[in-house]
């Protein structure tokens, strides 16, 4: 046991050492969230404990999202790390381009990553990136404005019950709309929330044999639905409206409900930047008997692309950015309710986060999430709001586009479906699937 | 202009002109006086105008969580410096095409204005390949390259259109005195050209400053300019109007500064030749 | 007049200018013909092989091409109208006596200097959101139904932001141009009884057809390429797809380099197409 404990302490002082005399600057590419604005404002902390510097490139999502791939797949060798999510990680993970994380620490504790999270951020079974934080959706409504319309929240709601509060809750004088829904063009935006909400109707994307499944009855009541009740109980120009768009509004207090990313739920309870906070309830993502709900699965993940020089600093870097210590110190600095969550099992055991209002519900949400079984008839594809395939992203893009067109009223759902069926088997020739 | 204008006129030019122009800065203001408020009051119901509390806080938010002064040293290095080199290579061609002008000149200088239709996003795999072979990324001599090969057809072809209108007589006069070739552009056409190469610079700077598809492509951290910086602002949690207007303040001010003071010199150069 | 020695001095001269623009051409060019014919699928292993004009064939024979096309034509079209009509309004009222000419000026002028992106944000969030904007405070202030910019009057608002940006440049160079304009003419011709617009029309103008060509010409090789002002506002939705943007979804969305640089050179023909007709104009107005 002594020999041990001094072979282990040995080894931790020739890795300081090693350490100590190469201080690495990295270069880490992130999205512009408020949880990875928080981190580096952190950074310094992580210089002190290591010696090494990180310069920050901070990009709007799909700014990034743009970048990192044209940096990985020419091999530019521009980041040390890149912020990616759970859709490109088991792509990337695939093609060879990130470094696998199974040799990380023990005190950092692998096992401890949700396992829905590390399934969705692995390929094969080996983790290529690390979960910074991670997501499903959940509904987010006013306690107040639901007693006023004289009705009751469900713990786990259906869609109907869902239409009809959100007519009930809409008091277009007040400029108080019932629901707020994402309905602006982009795969990981209004492409994301119809994608989960279908899966609750019983559509899919693809049939197994990689046909495009717009001709069906279930995508064309999905459309209905969504746009009949958003044309009665939305905010006007909701064709437009993201994540931002609608956070902006429930803080506001101009939104009943909004079924959202889980994340929301800190920012929408904190009195600084919301007028509501002391009034919003949660409940989980509607769903329609089918056995699926309308909730997704998301994490943003720290990923190591193969061939950078400095791969040892920067999976001390991943190592300290996702690990319970991290936590830890945010906790200490801004309280436990902005912490990065759904990252780790450890976090919902914690008797101090479980105070936070919205834990539970999000633990909920994310186990209720299956990536590998998300549609209710079966499907070839991995992934809850989006199909884990190359081409998914361009396709849904275009297809959210022909979406929100019909949501503004420029073209019929008939019209729009019919677009969409045709450019996605299109593509999915092109691809060489049919 | 020396016609006798009575005053009932020239208030109402007066009127109109300033009305517009209020109108068409408008944005401009708005997003300035934003930058002073808090949150809340940015997007208050009905905006207010002036009587707001101003604060600067929104500033050093932004300066907090970004390194301002780097995206602006490397904005002003890479304008500034790409557009004195495109000078110094374009103002021998625009000389030789003004004033010895050959059949196929004009035909140069319009399939040099032609190379600026190669839409960018086409070719960026191809560049981007380039620039990693050339170990290029992320350097500030890259950026400088790109945007100077960039903004080289309108350099070369505003002080073409700029030189063609110094009267061939002088030159001919000075050649006559035996003036070299040397003496003829340092003496006789540098003092006539200088209003003309100082509006040139001033516009492809300005041009060169808020070029934003290759200097947001080709650079990570080390060179990234303003146009990097506003990317982060784009569409942060939220809509926080007054932050983003305070980033996007901070991203034109120094432009806006440099277009006031300049502005007369830049109207006096841009005639392009349509002055008789 | 100008000598053997001075020519090859003027070729020399020349020279630097035009092979790095030869280069910067060229190279691009000739890479995007190249991946034009190949299936190169980055997030597929790169590039798989030639594959003949499927590229060709498989961007023309999309849904979004035509409307692409269609979409470039009245932005620029739209964009260029607007400049020059009110740049010209504009560029003779400014010319008139008034009291703080010089402040005004900057004023009108301000507008070239904010970056696109900056433009299309600021216009996009703080004006056109249909909930926040100033434009919805104003509409409801008179009491009528906001107006949801982007999505039902998503070309109208693009247009708008555009000509926001570029009418400076248009009232700039016209001013100059109507600065020169001959006084004592104007002032016969007043004398004769000419009426304002028959003064205008005669006069005027044709002194200003020079920097309107100019304006037409420089403004026409910007507006082929713009792409933050969209990308920012829609996204390529509601019908604002131009090709630009059409092949930005399928080289970086997509991630189909081929059939983006097919898309590449369709542009350059159309690009081409425009500036032989632009040149034609152009070409005689400069002659002058």
């Amino acid at each position: 046991m002594k020999l041990r404990n001094a072979l282990i302490a040995a080894s931790a002082i020739v890795s300081v050492a090693a350490t100590a005399a190469s201080a690495d600057e990295l270069t880490i590419a992130t999205v512009n969230n408020g949880d990875m604005i928080r981190m580096q404002g952190m950074t310094d902390d992580f210089t002190k404990k290591t010696g090494h510097t990180v310069e920050w490139v901070t990009l709007e999502e799909n700014v990034l999202r743009q970048r990192v791939t044209t940096d990985i797949s020419t091999k530019g060798g521009a980041f040390d790390i890149m912020t990616i999510g759970m859709y490109e990680t088991p792509i990337w993970g695939a093609n060879g381009w990130l470094v696998p994380l199974d040799d990380l620490s023990d005190e950092y504790d692998a096992d401890d990553i949700l396992p829905a999270m590390a399934g969705g951020l692995s390929h094969d079974g080996t983790l290529y990136a690390a979960p910074f934080y991670g997501e499903s959706s959940m509904i987010m409504y006013r306690t107040d404005l639901m007693e006023k319309a004289g009705m009751e929240m469900p713990e786990a709601p259906s869609w109907s019950f869902i239409a009809k509060a959100a007519r009930a809750m809409t008091d277009r004088d007040e400029e108080i709309n019932g629901i707020c829904l994402r309905g602006k063009a982009g795969w990981g935006e209004g492409g994301a929330f119809i994608t989960a909400m279908s899966n609750s109707f019983g559509a899919r994307w693809f049939d197994e044999d990689w046909n495009a499944q717009f001709d069906t009855r279930e995508w064309s009541d999905t459309l209905n639905f969504y746009k009949n009740m958003m044309d009665d109980a939305g905010p006007p120009g909701y064709a437009t409206n993201g994540f931002n768009e609608n956070l902006s509004l429930f803080q506001q207090g101009k939104c009943g409900m909004w079924i959202d990313a889980t994340v929301a739920a800190s920012f929408v309870t904190n009195p600084k930047d919301s007028t509501v906070a002391d009034k919003v309830g949660f409940a989980l993502a509607p769903d329609n008997g089918l056995g699926v709900r309308s909730n997704w699965l998301w994490a943003w993940a720290l990923a190591i692309p193969a061939g950078t020089k400095k791969e040892a600093a920067a999976k001390e870097f991943i190592e300290w950015a996702t690990s319970n210590g991290y936590i830890e110190l945010v906790a200490e600095k801004e309280g436990w309710a902005n912490v990065p969550p759904g990252a780790r099992t450890s976090l919902y055991k914690n008797p101090n986060y479980k105070k936070v209002p919205f834990a539970q519900m999000t633990l909920d949400s994310i186990l209720s999430a299956d990536p590998n079984n998300s549609t209710v008839d079966p499907s070839p594809y991995v992934g809850v709001q989006f199909a884990a395939i190359p081409e998914f992203a361009g396709i849904a893009t275009e297809v959210s586009q022909e979406f929100s067109a019909a949501y503004a009223g420029q073209q019929t759902i008939e019209e729009a479906l019919a677009k969409a069926q045709a450019l996605t088997n299109d593509a999915m020739e092109a691809a060489g699937y049919r | 202009m020396a016609r006798a204008v009575s005053s009932n006129r020239k208030l109402l030019n007066t009127l109109i002109a300033w009305t517009i122009g209020l109108i068409i800065f408008f944005p401009i203001l708005w997003t300035i006086l934003t930058s002073f408020k808090t949150e809340a009051q940015a997007i208050a119901d009905p905006p207010i105008f002036f009587f707001f509390d101003w604060t600067t806080e929104n500033y050093s938010v932004v300066q907090e969580r970004s390194n301002y002064m780097r995206f602006l040293w490397n904005s002003i290095i890479i304008a500034g410096v790409s557009t004195i080199l495109g000078l110094i290579i374009a103002i021998p061609a625009a000389w030789s095409m003004a004033f010895v002008p050959s059949k196929r000149t004009k035909d140069i200088l319009l399939w040099m204005l032609s190379t600026k239709m190669l839409p960018a996003v086409g070719v960026l795999y191809p560049i981007y390949l380039i620039f990693i072979q050339l170990g290029i990324l992320d350097t500030r001599i890259g950026l400088i390259v790109v945007v100077m090969l960039i903004n080289l057809p309108i350099i070369v072809w505003m002080l073409y259109t700029y030189f063609k209108e110094i009267p061939g007589e002088i030159l001919e006069a000075s050649r006559m005195d035996g003036a070299s070739l040397k003496d003829e552009i340092l003496y006789v056409l540098a003092p006539m050209a200088v209003p003309g190469i100082a509006s040139t610079l001033l516009l492809n700077f300005i041009l060169a400053w808020n070029e934003a598809f290759w200097t947001l492509n080709l650079t990570a951290a080390k060179a990234a300019p303003l146009t990097a910086f506003i990317a982060s602002y784009s569409s942060p949690e939220g809509l926080f109007f007054a932050k983003l207007s305070a980033a996007s303040t901070m991203a034109i001010a120094p432009i806006l500064i440099l277009g006031w003071f300049s502005q007369k010199q830049l109207v006096r150069g841009l005639t392009f030749g349509a002055v008789k | 007049m100008a000598t053997q020695q001075s020519r090859s001095a003027a070729r020399m001269m020349m020279a630097p200018a035009v092979i790095l623009l030869l280069a910067w051409m060229l190279v691009p060019l000739i890479m995007t013909v190249w991946f034009s014919f190949r299936k190169y699928l980055p997030l597929r292993g790169g590039d798989l092989g030639f594959v003949g004009f499927e590229n060709y064939s498989r961007f023309i024979s999309s849904s979004s091409f035509w409307p692409s096309v269609q979409t470039t034509l009245i932005i620029v079209g739209g964009v260029l109208l607007i400049t020059i009509v009110f740049g010209v309004i504009l560029a003779l009222l400014l010319d008139q006596p008034m009291w703080g000419q010089g402040v005004v000026r900057i004023l009108v002028i301000a507008p070239f200097f904010v970056m696109p992106t900056v433009s299309a944000l600021v216009w996009k969030n703080m004006f056109m959101d249909p909930v926040n904007g100033i434009f919805a405070h104003l509409w409801k202030f008179f009491g009528a139904e906001p107006v949801q910019w982007l999505s039902q009057e998503s070309l109208p608002s693009i247009v708008m932001i555009v000509s926001w940006q570029w009418l400076p440049f248009a009232t700039l160079i016209l001013l100059t141009a109507v600065q020169s304009l001959d006084s004592e003419q104007l002032e016969a011709a007043e004398m004769d009884g000419a009426p304002y617009l028959k003064r205008f029309w005669f006069i005027v103008l044709p002194h200003l057809s020079r920097a309107i060509t100019i304006v037409l010409l420089i403004q026409t090789i910007f507006l082929l390429s713009i792409f933050a002002e969209i990308f920012v506002t829609t996204g390529g939705a509601f019908g604002t797809k131009t090709l630009t943007y059409l092949i930005f979804q399928r080289v970086l969305e997509s991630q189909n380099v081929g059939l983006g640089s097919a898309g590449g050179v369709y542009a350059i023909i159309l690009a081409n197409i425009i500036a032989i007709f632009l040149m034609r104009i152009v070409g005689k107005n400069l002659d002058t």
